[in-house]
């Protein structure tokens, strides 16, 4: 008789823990066939709220780490990453039914990107701040900062995309709460067990699952959120509603760009879009 | 101690030839507007400066669509370093003219002729020579080379030319028009650069000037064939700009209100420290969004530190602002003097406690003595709210943890100050405070090579330096 698996339950992935939706709400997923894969949890207002006072709490001590050691710890996830590589080729041909050929261009390009930001974090005070020569006897210095809790809206490559846009925020020393590809959301909780065993920290990463336009809202108007990132909002309507949303508490907002082409050499503006600019002026005298 | 008897050192307004009336600014030519004309106002007295064009939404888009026009036809396609000849000459005629512009910006605005001669103007003229050095190098900023296009700018009147010259400066180096509306009540300086661009020559539409209130510039902002938003004023006009963007393809950069706090350790130079906290808050009547509105003061040195503040604060000159010995000038406009009283009177009533030095002001024009509150706690209005009026709150700390604490417990995070001589300290400080531009023991320094901008609710974008490029380029982000 044929062995009957033990399938995963899919919850959420917050503070470092992995809770069901508070709401006991769950939404189904299908394969690309159109079978059934899995519950995922469908997140609530309580859970993103959840979400965010773990992302705030979390802020302070990873932002005051040292950026040799977030570089350290976002390589650290590459490296878990790769040896959990064919788990991941084998949920993205499921989900998407794609070749395992292109199953493992995603995953070898997530693990590189992760290598490529790990890398960076740094380097981009060298490269984005630096000496101001002002008209005057002034030390004079500008560094770039974390803006605080970012927002993301991921795209919906469950595995790659999220990857993208998720390293930028963290690697700088954000932390955030990210809504998972509706289409594809159960990769996304794959990975937060691969952030859970790679010494990122609780509540640095947060990955809710469910409908965007329900949870992007809650996000987009919350206070103790600092940015929001929409490139996986595809509907301009929704874009234009959670940016208005943001507006009243002046949010740094990235918005979606459908020529962007996530798999070339990101911009830096993945990482200075939430990045905030400290000028410190010193006299200098004898 | 009293004051010393100073003679009276009027500056002469024999220099500046004030027209009784003005008119719009839209490719390259003085044109009438079709709104409805306002006064603009000498504060100090009252006295009717001019009478100035309004602005209507068919003016706002003329304006629009001459700078599209120059952008597409001249400005955009020009080399960089032709550009940055422009930009040159503009920086010149503004050194040229710069008593000129220094008493007209004290007629119409209010502040004391030694600040707008020594600071406002000076810097604005750098500011033009800084950028204009960059017009021919983009390709080295970091952000491309590619303009965005139109710019809509909108300044508010406490420094009326040099906010424009941060506008619009960097906005013609990176190769976009632009569209600048000045404040309501501070239209004068910016129409007397209209001049200026027309004796540099620029390319008619290259800028243009739209004068009124706040439906001028809404219609500005929402104009949809503008590619760039840029603000300066209050933090709940930055709300509705954000709102009104969304959604679109403009760029905006927000540079809006501030409390800041002035930190001042045991440790600290205390002779500077006062200077810095003066010059922290009465500086430009307080009328400055990266003031320095809240002393927080160590409590072993709050005592020396208030008698002497107020000590240094009873010789400050408070009057005429065209005389060259004033410190402390005229509040901008009937409406900011109420709002600076509504704030002071909700202090008295919640129980902090006031205090002014005796001074005579002038009867007629808007005054507000310089003041200080002590007895302030982080819930009073006067410590969460910006006054934008020489108007102090006073709050101490024990440990530098609860500096922290309390410098950061606020929506806004523009500026601080920290006042120590113990550098370790003044850089972990320095680190800790969420704020886009800290002092460390000197206060309200600006330099056009220096970014400016805040964090939170105090705006977006940077400007001024490498980085006040970005917000102009399209791949400046943002």
């Amino acid at each position: 008789m044929a062995r009957a698996d033990v399938r995963k339950t899919y919850k959420l992935y917050i503070n470092g823990q992995f809770p069901r939706s508070e709401s006991g709400r769950t939404f189904e997923v299908l394969d690309a066939k159109g079978g059934f894969l899995a519950n995922a949890s469908h997140a609530s207002r309580k859970d993103a709220r959840d979400a965010v006072s773990a992302a705030r709490s979390a802020f302070p001590s990873w932002s005051a780490r040292t950026a040799y050691n977030r570089g350290q710890i976002i390589y650290r996830v590459a490296e878990v990453l790769e040896g959990r590589r064919a788990q991941f080729e084998a949920e993205i041909i499921a989900a998407e039914g794609v070749t395992a050929a292109k199953a493992r261009q995603y995953v070898d390009a997530a693990i590189d990107r992760l290598v490529w930001y790990a890398g960076w974090a740094d380097k981009i005070a060298q490269v984005t701040g630096g000496a101001n020569d002002v008209a005057g006897p002034f030390f004079n210095h500008s560094t770039p900062e974390p803006s605080g809790v970012i927002a993301v809206m991921a795209p919906q490559g469950p595995l790659f995309g999220l990857v993208s846009v998720l390293a930028p925020v963290i690697t700088t020393g954000n932390t955030c709460v990210v809504v998972a590809s509706e289409a594809y959301p159960l990769t996304s909780i794959t990975l937060a067990e691969v952030l859970a065993t790679s010494d990122v920290p609780a509540g640095v990463v947060n990955i809710l699952t469910g409908p965007q336009a329900e949870i992007g809202p809650w996000l987009a108007s919350h206070l103790d959120v600092h940015g929001l990132d929409l490139t996986g909002v595809t509907d301009p309507d929704l874009a234009r509603t959670l940016e208005e949303g943001a507006a009243d508490s002046l949010k740094r907002v990235r918005r979606p760009d459908p020529t962007e082409d996530l798999l070339a050499t990101p911009a830096l503006d993945r990482m200075t879009a939430f990045l905030e600019i400290k000028t410190v002026w010193h006299p200098m005298g004898i | 101690m009293g004051t010393f008897d100073y003679a009276p050192a009027p500056e002469s307004t024999a220099i500046v030839d004030v027209k009784s009336t003005y008119s719009l600014f839209i490719n390259g030519e003085f044109v009438d507007g079709t709104g409805t004309s306002f006064k603009t106002i000498n504060p100090a007295t009252e006295e009717i400066l001019a009478e100035v064009a309004e602005a209507s939404e068919a003016d706002v888009d003329r304006a629009v669509a001459a700078a599209r026009r120059a952008y597409h036809k001249v400005w955009g396609p020009m080399p960089g370093k032709e550009r940055a000849k422009y930009l040159f000459r503009l920086a010149r005629i503004i050194s040229e003219r710069s008593r000129e512009l220094a008493v007209l910006e004290t007629l119409n605005n209010g502040k004391p002729i030694r600040e707008s001669r020594d600071i406002d103007i000076p810097v604005a003229a750098a500011h033009f020579f800084y950028y204009a050095g960059w017009a021919d190098k983009l390709e080295f900023s970091g952000y491309g080379d590619k303009p965005l296009g139109v710019a809509a700018q909108v300044i508010p009147w406490n420094f009326p030319f040099l906010m424009l010259a941060w506008k619009i400066a960097p906005a013609l180096a990176c190769g976009n028009t632009v569209v600048l509306k000045p404040a309501e009540t501070t239209p004068l300086t910016a129409l007397l650069f209209a001049e200026i661009c027309q004796q540099a020559d620029l390319p008619p539409g290259v800028v243009n000037i739209v004068t009124g209130a706040g439906e001028t510039g809404r219609a500005l902002v929402a104009h949809p064939d503008v590619d760039k938003v840029a603000f300066t004023g209050s933090t709940s006009v930055g709300k509705q700009i954000a709102k009104v963007v969304a959604g679109t393809r403009k760029s905006v950069t927000l540079e809006l209100g501030g409390k800041a706090a002035n930190i001042v350790f045991d440790d600290a130079p205390i002779d500077q420290a006062i200077e810095g906290i003066v010059d922290g808050i009465f500086f430009n009547q307080g009328h400055v969004c990266c003031a320095g509105s809240r002393l927080l003061v160590q409590e072993s040195v709050a005592d020396d530190v208030l008698e002497r503040l107020k000590r240094r604060m009873g010789t400050l000159r408070v009057g005429d602002p065209l005389d060259k010995n004033t410190d402390v000038g005229a509040i901008n406009s009937a409406e900011q003097l109420a709002k600076i009283t509504e704030l002071a009177d909700d202090g008295d009533a919640t129980g902090a406690q006031r205090w002014s030095p005796a001074c005579d002001l002038p009867g007629t024009g808007f005054w507000f003595a310089p003041t200080i509150f002590t007895g302030v706690t982080q819930a009073h209005r006067l410590a969460r709210e910006e006054v934008f009026g020489p108007v102090l709150s006073v709050l101490t700390f024990r440990t530098p943890k609860e500096a922290v604490e309390k410098a950061n417990n606020t929506p806004f995070g523009l500026s601080s100050g920290i006042w120590s001589d113990k550098g370790s300290r003044t850089l972990w400080m320095a680190s800790q405070l969420r704020a886009g531009v800290v002092w460390s023991n000197t206060f309200n320094r600006f330099d056009p090579a220096s970014p400016f901008g805040g964090y939170k609710e105090s705006g977006h974008g940077r400007e001024g330096g490498r980085h006040g490029l970005a917000g102009y380029l399209a791949k400046g982000g943002n």
